[in-house]
């Protein structure tokens, strides 16, 4: 997936994260996380974040993202929106129930 | 006449104190007049604090009657600091956010050990991190005033806030002559201290005319008076009523604590309850209010920390009679005003495990928990990140003393599971909880298989603690444990002074 440019998802309430995007050109996935949750849960989320940059084929990119206590399932569809967003992409292929 | 004493038989036996010796001068002056003088009055805290004898290295105790709103702890410390005080041991009915300054006391060296049923805000989280080198000494309310009552803890000088007082020292948390002044309602926690310290001083902003009835405090308990124009803030130490929950998860959690009272066979004519302060607990009130009135049955009595809907249920005739340790708002202070049989009982006989008390007489207690582990453990001490942050309260003490205690919480709250293999820390053993209420299930502690039955039978579904726990984590994953330093900075007593866990400073690094 090629990143074209800067795009977010996400809200700041309970239980949700905000994602913001930025392409970049090299330096690999740099992934700048705050969670309201980081002592039980900033391992897993970082871990769920990398997945899914892996998967929608993303090597490089600044990825900030404000946690305020999302479950795994809302941490993959968010930062999945914002790279489809900032690839410009409308027609990603979306799961339920995974 | 002495030689008349030395003729009656056996009078070593019956006194000591000799013959009558002269009545001494009469007062012949009014009331009135005679008011105002020979009293307990002094002009400052700084001359009460030396007339009461206080030295480095003593105990001194308040009381949490005024919550958020306290000023006199805070007050009371800084004279002390600034009159060059120190390695006082600070005996606390409870600790709060606005209690945030005595950090620089400790640092100063003027506190050096602390104990009270809980700490919060900046404060809770700076002894998590290790400012005290004494452990912080939790204990219940129960646990409290049974340590203060056997001499465990002994107080030296309590520092007691009045919202009224007479020149002799007769106290309350209300007063009967106007309707302005501040009010907290029931003064429980206070009346141990004052009955059981060496000195006592009250603080207050309402000195009133001689005799202050009805009193929480008597005089003969009082040593010195001090008036200041600052206890409290009136709006921190209660505001209106407590409002119910509109939270639907909270709802649906307090109406099935209602149906599994029903179910398990403790709502009757003339049962006896406790409910907690929280929003779920809290809710649980209206539900069996409705129940109670299908039923046309009435409540005995209840007890603990009164709320609003608890003495608006009283009014309407539904609950014959209250015992207030604690009043947690202005409704409620006012109904212990104004009603007869809401009555004003003090934490030794809400709660002391070394007399049968109040607790012992009640059906079921619902109470909240921040964490519930597999062995039924309840946490209501520390949070989720392993800092400090609420209070024991009577929860072990009603857990105890209740025929069915009820623990209501949410499955999860955010992304925390509530039910998790092992508590950080136990307040409440599982021995003394019977049911745990969450949005998601219900599970009954395998040691009460007769409420499991009935539950079933009454429909409703009862889930094992491992399934809920299982449930919990299936949704939110798996947290990583808190990260804790070898150093002990809080140690929890049960309700009869053992030692049942200890808190460990944070790890930070």
């Amino acid at each position: 997936m090629d990143l074209k440019r800067t795009a977010v998802a996400g809200t700041m309430e309970s239980s949700d994260i905000m994602v913001t995007v930025e392409p970049r050109e090299s330096g690999g996935i740099v992934l700048e996380l705050t969670s309201s949750v980081m002592k039980q849960y900033g391992r897993r989320i970082e871990q769920v974040i990398r997945e899914t940059a892996a998967e929608l084929g993303v090597e490089n990119a600044l990825i900030c993202a404000v946690d305020k206590g999302a479950l795994d399932c809302t941490v993959r569809a968010r930062t999945g929106a914002a790279l489809f967003r900032a690839a410009e992409q409308e027609n990603g292929t979306w799961e339920v129930g995974r | 006449m002495d030689e008349l004493l030395h003729t009656i038989p056996h009078i070593d036996r019956i006194s000591h104190r000799g013959a009558f010796a002269g009545a001494g001068a009469k007062r012949t002056e009014t009331f009135r007049a005679r008011s105002g003088k020979d009293n307990k009055v002094l002009p400052s805290l700084e001359e009460a604090v030396r007339a009461a004898g206080l030295r480095d290295g003593m105990t001194i105790s308040f009381h949490h009657h005024f919550r958020g709103g306290d000023h006199v702890v805070n007050q009371v410390l800084d004279t002390l600091a600034a009159m060059g005080f120190r390695d006082l041991t600070l005996a606390a009915s409870s600790l709060a956010d606005v209690h945030a300054p005595l950090i620089r006391h400790i640092q100063n060296g003027v506190v050096t050990h602390i104990e009270t049923s809980g700490l919060r805000g900046q404060l809770a989280e700076e002894i998590s991190r290790g400012l005290l080198e004494c452990p912080v000494v939790f204990r219940s309310h129960g646990g409290r005033a049974a340590a203060i009552g056997s001499g465990e803890v002994h107080i030296d000088v309590a520092f007691l806030g009045a919202p009224s007082c007479d020149p002799y020292g007769n106290a309350n948390g209300y007063s009967r002559d106007d309707d302005t002044s501040i009010a907290c309602g029931s003064m429980g926690y206070a009346r141990t201290d004052a009955k059981y310290a060496d000195k006592v001083i009250i603080l207050t902003n309402n000195l009133v005319r001689y005799p202050n009835a009805p009193w929480a405090i008597p005089e003969y308990d009082v040593d010195y008076i001090v008036v200041t124009d600052d206890i409290g803030d009136p709006a921190g130490i209660m505001s209106g009523a407590t409002r119910y929950t509109k939270n639907p998860k909270e709802l649906l959690i307090a109406q099935t604590a209602a149906n599994v009272i029903d179910a398990a066979g403790y709502l009757y004519d003339g049962f006896s309850m406790q409910m907690g302060s929280g929003g779920a607990s809290l809710a649980v009130a209206r539900f069996l209010r409705q129940m109670m009135l299908e039923k046309k049955i009435r409540c005995r009595f209840a007890l603990g920390g009164i709320t609003g809907q608890i003495t608006a249920m009283h009014e309407e005739g539904m609950i014959d009679r209250i015992l207030d340790v604690q009043s947690f708002d202005l409704d409620a202070a006012l109904s212990l005003k104004k009603n007869r049989f809401h009555h004003q009982i003090d934490a030794t006989y809400y709660a002391s495990f070394l007399f049968a008390a109040a607790v012992d007489q009640l059906d079921f207690v619902i109470l909240s928990a921040l964490e519930i582990d597999t062995n039924f453990n309840v946490n209501v001490l520390t949070g989720s990140d392993g800092v400090i942050r609420g209070a024991i309260g009577g929860h072990p003490d009603t857990a105890a003393g209740a025929s069915l205690s009820v623990v209501v919480a949410p499955l999860t709250r955010g992304r925390i599971p509530t039910v998790i293999d092992r508590v950080n820390t136990i307040v409440t053993p599982g021995a003394v909880v019977d049911v745990v209420v969450t949005d998601q299930g219900i599970a009954v502690n395998p040691r009460r298989p007769e409420v499991a039955e009935k539950l079933k039978k009454a429909g409703m579904k009862v889930y094992t603690i491992q399934q809920l726990k299982d449930r919990a984590e299936a949704l939110a994953g798996r947290p990583d444990p808190i990260r804790y330093k070898d150093r002990i900075v809080g140690v929890v007593m049960y309700r009869d002074n053992t030692v049942i866990d200890v808190i460990r400073q944070i790890d930070e690094d």
